[in-house]
């Protein structure tokens, strides 16, 4: 789960990180309002959207009057931003974050994660802030400072100093870079964080570090004990049948393609896609119904499918493990007769009771095209998807 | 031989008494697995399916001699249940659970290493479908029948995947001596290459099917160990060509979230290595077969 900058800086602020004073605006008026509550002669007014590389994309805008703090509000309210993190959907702006202006002297980059490889998280340090980091890492990798931390006894001063000094902070800088340094490090490991990233990382002219940005995601497997985490979620930032899906205990990702997909098991669904793929076609969607596909499961799934208008044809893939594929077949009639499916729809079952399965299909008397292997389900949706199509342009 | 679990393994279920564990425990007992006990805090001295409650895993190992465990205790409590296991003697270990936080997960890898590397309890999972050694013992939640006895040895972070391997095997006559699920989270107790390892050293093995996906570094870390330590071939198929970067494809851990970690990255890498590549999902069979027809 994600959240908005702001929300990362309250939470890096209670650990005694330092942030520049700022307000949360819902209007233009509010954003003029904070700008003149800070005070001072310079402000940023920031887009709250779930996305980093905002201030290319335009959604950070440094204004020297209140009547610029308008404008800049004016245009940002509402407004779909497009960075190249959202996708080209891009995502609605309806807060922003008015912040005091920062005499920068230099810019770092900080953060933290979970590392995969080492099962440990580590710290990331750069004196090259502002970048893209996997920009960097391509093109400048020695510019990169690793620091992993062992898990029982956590971050130790001499890995916080060192860091600092690999920052090229001098050392009249040591103990707040250190404070700084260990704050971050808690605010991940109390909140299961999966990724703190303050980039840029600041020193303005009074030689304060200041987290200029943030930005922070936590993992979805342990907001269950986070219960101050999960009340941060911002449901209009994600994606409308993702949230749809996870609300009903399934697993969906939305796609560009046309071939709606229906499977149990996220490593089979996957491979199902790669299937329509090297069939020709583009798969719609990801989608995992679990291994209990249960008729009311099935149903809620297909909904959510034929949501997007995209879909042209609909493929669905089970094999069936701990349940039977009569069971499952008994489901996909059901749901088929109840929302009047009308486009073609190919089903493949296997595992136990295929037969059976098969069986009820062929006599439920309904359009549906079986398929035998998954190769054999990946072409029948692709050719019937061309049908469509051409029919289509034919009318 | 089969490697980790064998028709004589004593197996104890921690999570027993739940709907879901005494469901999977039937069903392994059905198999034919050697489900001795099962253990479920403050419900000890019961008897259960046939089989004594125990409140905790240390009494099964002392008094029933247990040597495997399967764990169905729900997220919160499952990384706790993973060190009971380890701490009281237990060899092998399968969490079953979904959805175990990363940094409970971390907790557990590190309190395992404690432990001398000779004697550490193995760990698989969590979120995964177990391990099965057809015609012998399953412990797991899979279904056990269309899984043939054989000289294939198959690991994969995928359930149904893992199904749809054996299934297309068992269609062209192939069998499995093993086949071991490590589950889809990003820090899981056994990589691919521990698992390679294992069937590098049972005689009975002949050829492995590596079955992984998107995200990690594990599948790349395998190929190296296949190319610079195995004598036996490895076949593997990596699913998530259409995955988008940044996004979540059910696992936990399949996401692309840097360079090298896509499935054509993957791909390419493992070519380099000589591990033979299934060029689809539905050519995993076929190509285990072509392979083996080459020995």
């Amino acid at each position: 789960m994600d959240i908005h900058e702001y929300q990362a800086k309250n939470i890096l602020a209670g650990y005694g990180v330092k942030i520049a004073e700022g307000g949360l605006a819902y209007s233009s008026e509010q954003a003029t309002q904070r700008a003149r509550d800070i005070g001072g002669n310079v402000w940023a007014v920031k887009a709250q959207i779930h996305s980093g590389a905002r201030g290319k994309a335009g959604a950070i805008k440094i204004c020297k009057t209140p009547d610029e703090v308008f404008s800049a509000a004016e245009d940002l309210l509402g407004k779909t931003i497009v960075t190249h993190q959202t996708g080209p959907k891009g995502k609605v702006c309806s807060r922003l974050y008015i912040e005091a202006g920062t005499d920068i002297v230099r810019e770092l980059y900080l953060s933290f994660l979970i590392d995969r490889e080492y099962e440990r998280i580590v710290m990331i340090g750069s004196s090259e802030g502002g970048m893209d980091i996997e920009e960097m890492a391509e093109s400048n990798p020695e510019a990169i400072i690793k620091i992993y931390i062992e898990p029982a006894i956590g971050l130790q001063d001499f890995q916080a100093r060192a860091m600092a000094f690999s920052l090229g902070l001098p050392a009249s800088m040591l103990s707040q870079a250190v404070k700084l340094i260990e704050g971050c490090y808690r605010a991940l490991r109390d909140t299961d964080a999966n990724m703190l990233e303050v980039n840029p990382l600041v020193v303005n002219g009074h030689d304060e570090l200041i987290a200029l940005d943030a930005k922070m995601d936590f993992d979805d497997n342990a907001l269950f004990r986070r219960q101050n985490i999960s009340e941060l979620r911002d449901k209009s930032q994600e994606d409308e049948r993702e949230m749809a899906a996870a609300d009903r205990g399934l697993s969906y990702v939305g796609l560009d393609g046309d071939i709606g997909c229906m499977i149990n098991g996220a490593g089979l669904a996957m491979a199902t896609m790669d299937m329509i793929k090297l069939a020709g076609g583009e798969p719609a969607n990801f989608l995992d119904v679990g291994g209990g596909a249960s008729p009311e499961r099935t149903e809620k799934a297909f909904r959510l499918v034929l949501a997007d208008d995209n879909v042209k044809v609909m493929l669905v893939n089970i094999f069936a493990g701990i349940n039977r594929c009569d069971w499952i077949a008994e489901g996909v009639v059901k749901a088929v007769k109840k929302i009047e499916l009308t486009m073609p729809l190919i089903v493949r079952l296997s595992g136990t009771n295929v037969d059976e399965g098969r069986e009820i299909i062929l006599k439920s008397g309904l359009p549906i095209i079986m398929a035998e292997t998954l190769a054999d389900a990946a072409e029948k949706a692709v050719a019937a998807r061309n049908e469509v199509v051409a029919k289509g342009q034919g009318e | 031989m089969a490697i980790l679990i064998n028709e004589r393994t004593p197996i104890v279920i921690q999570g027993f008494t739940g709907k879901i564990g005494t469901f999977h425990a039937q069903d392994m007992i059905n198999y034919g697995s050697n489900i001795v006990g099962g253990i479920t805090p403050g419900k000890g001295g019961v008897q259960h399916l046939g089989r004594p409650v125990f409140n905790t895993v240390k009494e099964s190992v002392e008094q029933l001699g247990a040597e495997a465990s399967i764990i169905f205790v729900p997220p919160a409590f499952a990384a706790d249940s993973i060190m009971e296991a380890a701490e009281a003697g237990i060899k092998y270990c399968v969490a079953i659970t979904d959805g175990i936080p990363t940094q409970d997960m971390m907790k557990v890898k590190n309190y395992l290493k404690n432990f001398p590397e000779e004697g550490r309890m193995v760990l698989t999972g969590p979120n995964c479908a177990g391990t099965i050694s057809p015609g012998r013992a399953m412990l797991g939640i899979m279904p056990g029948h269309i899984y043939m006895p054989g000289e294939v040895g198959v690991v994969g972070r995928s359930g149904t995947l893992g199904y749809e391997a054996a299934d297309q095997m068992k269609a062209l006559g192939i069998g499995i001596s093993t086949s071991v699920g490590i589950g889809g989270d990003p820090i899981n107790g056994s990589s691919h290459q521990k698992i390679l390892e294992k069937f590098e050293q049972d005689p009975e093995t002949k050829v492995v099917l590596m079955i992984g996906e998107i995200g990690g570094p594990q599948e790349i870390e395998a190929g190296f160990f296949a190319k610079e330590q195995m004598s036996k071939p490895v076949v593997a198929y990596i699913a998530g060509l259409t995955a988008p970067k940044g996004r979540r494809m059910g696992h936990a851990g399949a996401i692309i979230s840097s360079t090298g970690e896509s499935a054509s990255e993957k791909v390419e890498q493992l070519l380099d290595m000589g591990v033979t590549i299934a060029p689809t999902p539905s050519a995993m069979g076929e190509t285990v077969a072509k392979v083996l027809a080459s020995l």
